[in-house]
């Protein structure tokens, strides 16, 4: 029934442990949100391919974000925060493009807030140069399912709806799910989730259909500032590694990488982010464990509990006259 | 979660709250902490390494409405013995007070059908002894209460579907590692065995002669069979559902994986322990009594654990409307098996006895229920656990921490 020792928890390459063989390499997102811009395309772009529904036109009233997060009707949602510290809170002020920031008109450095304008207005700092920009930042992160190693989701489901892909994926068939909502519960990134006029469960599908005919996904085809890359997740996970190295040395100590570790709570995550700050400022659970890891004891725990209660039954009925 | 509303009617509120509250001061809605307007200062502030902010708490901006009727919720709130169950105000950063995980989407029918399948199953047992041991009347209430209790658990479960007329897809595979799935089949086992068992009582009614006399002579020994088989599969239509509930990412639930089987076994012999202190002649009901104690020693073990044992997780099963629920269930169950002991000679305490023990057990199944939905809907009880262990770590192996690095301002 297991055929690896590592089937529930531990580092895996779940193509291959699913039944595939000779599967094509694991593909997954190195999100690096330090260059992110929030501009939404991929939210956009996103629901242009898939064809997924509208999510309300609401203001959340917090930030510019006004997705909120990750449901059934955005599969991609781009986190927004505000911060009064700037980018690279070393000695140093860091620039984490690297280069050089062309000098607009000068403008007087006062030392109370800034007013930071409306939107589309000159980011701040813009025209003043990286030494005199004030103690405020923006963080942007564009997120999205995981793709987990140790998919929850994937191992509760009872219908078998979703399925792991040959490129170590994880997908949801529209026409097996029934809306039994248990993948819901068990995602410890609270990603998948229920469409409420269509009772099935919806997620990220890394564009499967793209990924067959060799296509980049959506969102990171239309990413203009490359945020979003995609990829054979073994480049990937060295681009990364690189590029945090390459963060540290300009004096940006913050930058770490998230779900790219293979030996984490979920086997390392086919989508993985470069972050500016602890994950829970985006959202995300700072050390997510895979709800299976803990299945095995769990079935022990309850058939001892089944075997208590069949006792105490008999007990019951043999132990005394009255 | 942004459900279609009229154009920015949240953003609107959350203006004219600004302007009734004069400026600046940030503030949080009442009743919807999700759009958690004021989270973004307090989320800044913590971000910062703080402490020098007044309000570490993510948790809604920690300065609005949500907070103190929390902490006016929490006080008083002592047990018996005198302990202070208080657990301090975990300090925690999120993203606008937001949840992480995604609440489970299940109504109040799985609620209702922990109960119900937890009945079915008591009830199975209860027959099957006063099958083997001759108290007819436990055997009929029994196998009686176990059809109509799991009759009532499949309308519930396909109810809850989002789909409906897709719940045979169910059948479609048979997984270990879906709780869901093992449950299913637990169920078709276990159905219609306690259906033909059920049906076999009416062999009783029955005219003597002809085709149907003939029914009647063949209902007894099939029942009997039918019987056994429901009452062997009942412990796991019992139990799985602890699992069920414990084998998702919701923090209250996850946490209590070793007790939550306990309970739920023990409501279920509680609750078949009800109804055959209900249906059966003091004479009868003996068996019924002694498995009121086994049952409700098991639930309270392992609620009394749950609620003491998992530190911040613990708190959900203790506040609010699941808090009550279980103090409710508890106070029901001792009332159940303290009458069913000492009022063994009345029909009529025995039957009060045993509709406080099924109450009880729908008491004990929806505080469960609610209090894993309340603990995965507060960011705080996914990320302090979670950040706990990510320090203890960096300190197990030596590394700064992000969060000392001075910004540099």
């Amino acid at each position: 029934m297991l055929p690896d020792p590592n089937s529930l928890y531990g580092p895996l390459d779940p193509a291959p442990d699913a039944g595939y063989e000779n599967a094509p390499p694991r593909m997954g997102f190195f999100t690096d949100t330090s260059v992110c811009i929030g501009c939404k395309a991929c939210e956009v772009a996103c629901k242009e391919w898939n064809g997924v529904p509208e999510s309300g036109l609401d203001l959340l009233g917090m930030s510019y974000d006004n997705t909120g997060a990750l449901t059934a009707n955005s599969w991609r949602h781009v986190a927004f925060i505000e911060q009064p510290r700037p980018a690279g809170h070393g000695a140093v002020p860091a620039d984490v493009l690297g280069a050089p920031v062309d000098a607009g008109p000068a403008r007087p450095v006062d030392a109370g807030p800034q007013f930071l304008g409306m939107p589309g207005g000159q980011p701040p700092g813009r025209g003043t140069g990286v030494e005199e920009r004030t103690d405020f930042r923006w963080l942007m992160m564009s997120d999205v399912c995981k793709h987990c190693t140790h998919a929850a989701c994937l191992d509760v489901c009872p219908t078998g709806s979703l399925f792991r892909t040959e490129f170590g994926t994880v997908v949801v068939q529209e026409d097996i799910c029934n809306g039994c909502g248990y993948c819901i519960s068990a995602c410890p990134y609270g990603v998948i989730d229920q469409r409420k006029d269509d009772g099935r469960a919806w997620k990220c599908t890394l564009c499967y259909d793209r990924l067959g005919a060799g296509m980049t996904p959506a969102c990171a085809q239309a990413c203009p500032t490359e945020s979003i890359q995609y990829g054979p997740l073994d480049e990937l996970r060295e681009r990364a590694a690189a590029r945090v190295a390459t963060l540290h040395d300009r004096g940006v100590p913050e930058a770490r990488l998230y779900g790219h570790d293979p030996n984490d709570g979920v086997g390392g995550d086919g989508a993985f982010f470069l972050l500016l700050d602890e994950p829970e400022v985006y959202g995300l659970p700072p050390d997510p464990i895979v709800t299976t890891r803990d299945l095995p004891k769990m079935w022990k725990r309850a058939g001892l509990a089944a075997l208590a209660m069949a006792a105490a039954t008999v007990a019951a009925f043999v132990g005394g006259s009255s | 979660m942004t459900p279609p509303g009229p154009v920015g009617d949240r953003f609107r509120r959350f203006r004219e709250r600004l302007a009734a509250e004069g400026g600046d001061q940030p503030q949080v809605s009442d009743e919807r902490p999700d759009t958690a307007t004021g989270a973004a200062l307090a989320s800044r502030a913590e971000a910062t390494s703080g402490g020098d902010h007044p309000n570490d708490r993510g948790r809604a901006g920690g300065n609005g409405v949500a907070s103190s009727r929390r902490s006016a919720g929490r006080r008083g709130r002592r047990r018996g013995g005198g302990e202070e169950l208080r657990v301090p105000e975990a300090e925690f950063t999120s993203y606008y007070g937001r949840p992480v995980l995604k609440g489970p989407v299940w109504k109040w029918d799985i609620a209702a059908y922990l109960f119900t399948g937890g009945l079915a199953a008591g009830s199975s047992l209860l027959a099957a002894g006063g099958q083997l041991t001759g108290r007819p009347a436990l055997r009929r209430a029994g196998r009686v209460t176990a059809l109509a209790a799991v009759s009532a658990s499949a309308v519930f479960l396909v109810k809850d579907l989002g789909r409906p007329a897709r719940f045979h897809h169910m059948l479609r595979v048979a997984k270990l590692t879906s709780p869901m799935s093992v449950g299913t089949w637990i169920l078709t086992a276990y159905g219609p065995a306690a259906g033909v068992a059920a049906i076999a009582e009416a062999a009783g009614v029955l005219p003597r002669h002809g085709l149907l006399g003939l029914a009647g002579r063949a209902l007894p020994p099939i029942g009997h069979a039918a019987g056994l088989l429901a009452a062997g599969t009942a412990p796991a239509l019992a139990t799985y559902t602890g699992v069920l509930l414990a084998d998702t990412a919701v923090p209250s639930w996850h946490e209590a994986y070793p007790e939550l089987p306990v309970i739920f076994a023990g409501s279920a012999l509680a609750s078949g322990a009800g109804v055959g202190l209900l249906a059966a002649p003091p004479a009868q009901a003996g068996p019924a009594r002694r498995m009121a104690v086994a049952g409700a020693a098991l639930e309270l073990y392992g609620a009394h654990r749950v609620e003491t044992r998992l530190g911040l997780l613990s708190e959900p099963y203790r506040l609010g409307r699941p808090g009550r629920m279980l103090r409710a269930g508890r106070l029901l169950t001792v009332g159940g098996v303290a009458g069913a002991l000492l009022g063994r000679r009345s029909r009529v305490v025995g039957a009060l006895s045993g509709t406080a023990l099924l109450a009880a057990s729908v008491l004990t199944r929806f505080g469960i229920f609610y209090g894993g939905v309340a603990s995965a809907r507060d960011p705080r009880y996914t990320v302090v656990p979670q950040r706990e262990r990510v320090d203890a770590r960096r300190i197990g192996m030596d590394l700064p921490s992000d969060r000392a690095v001075p910004p540099a301002v």
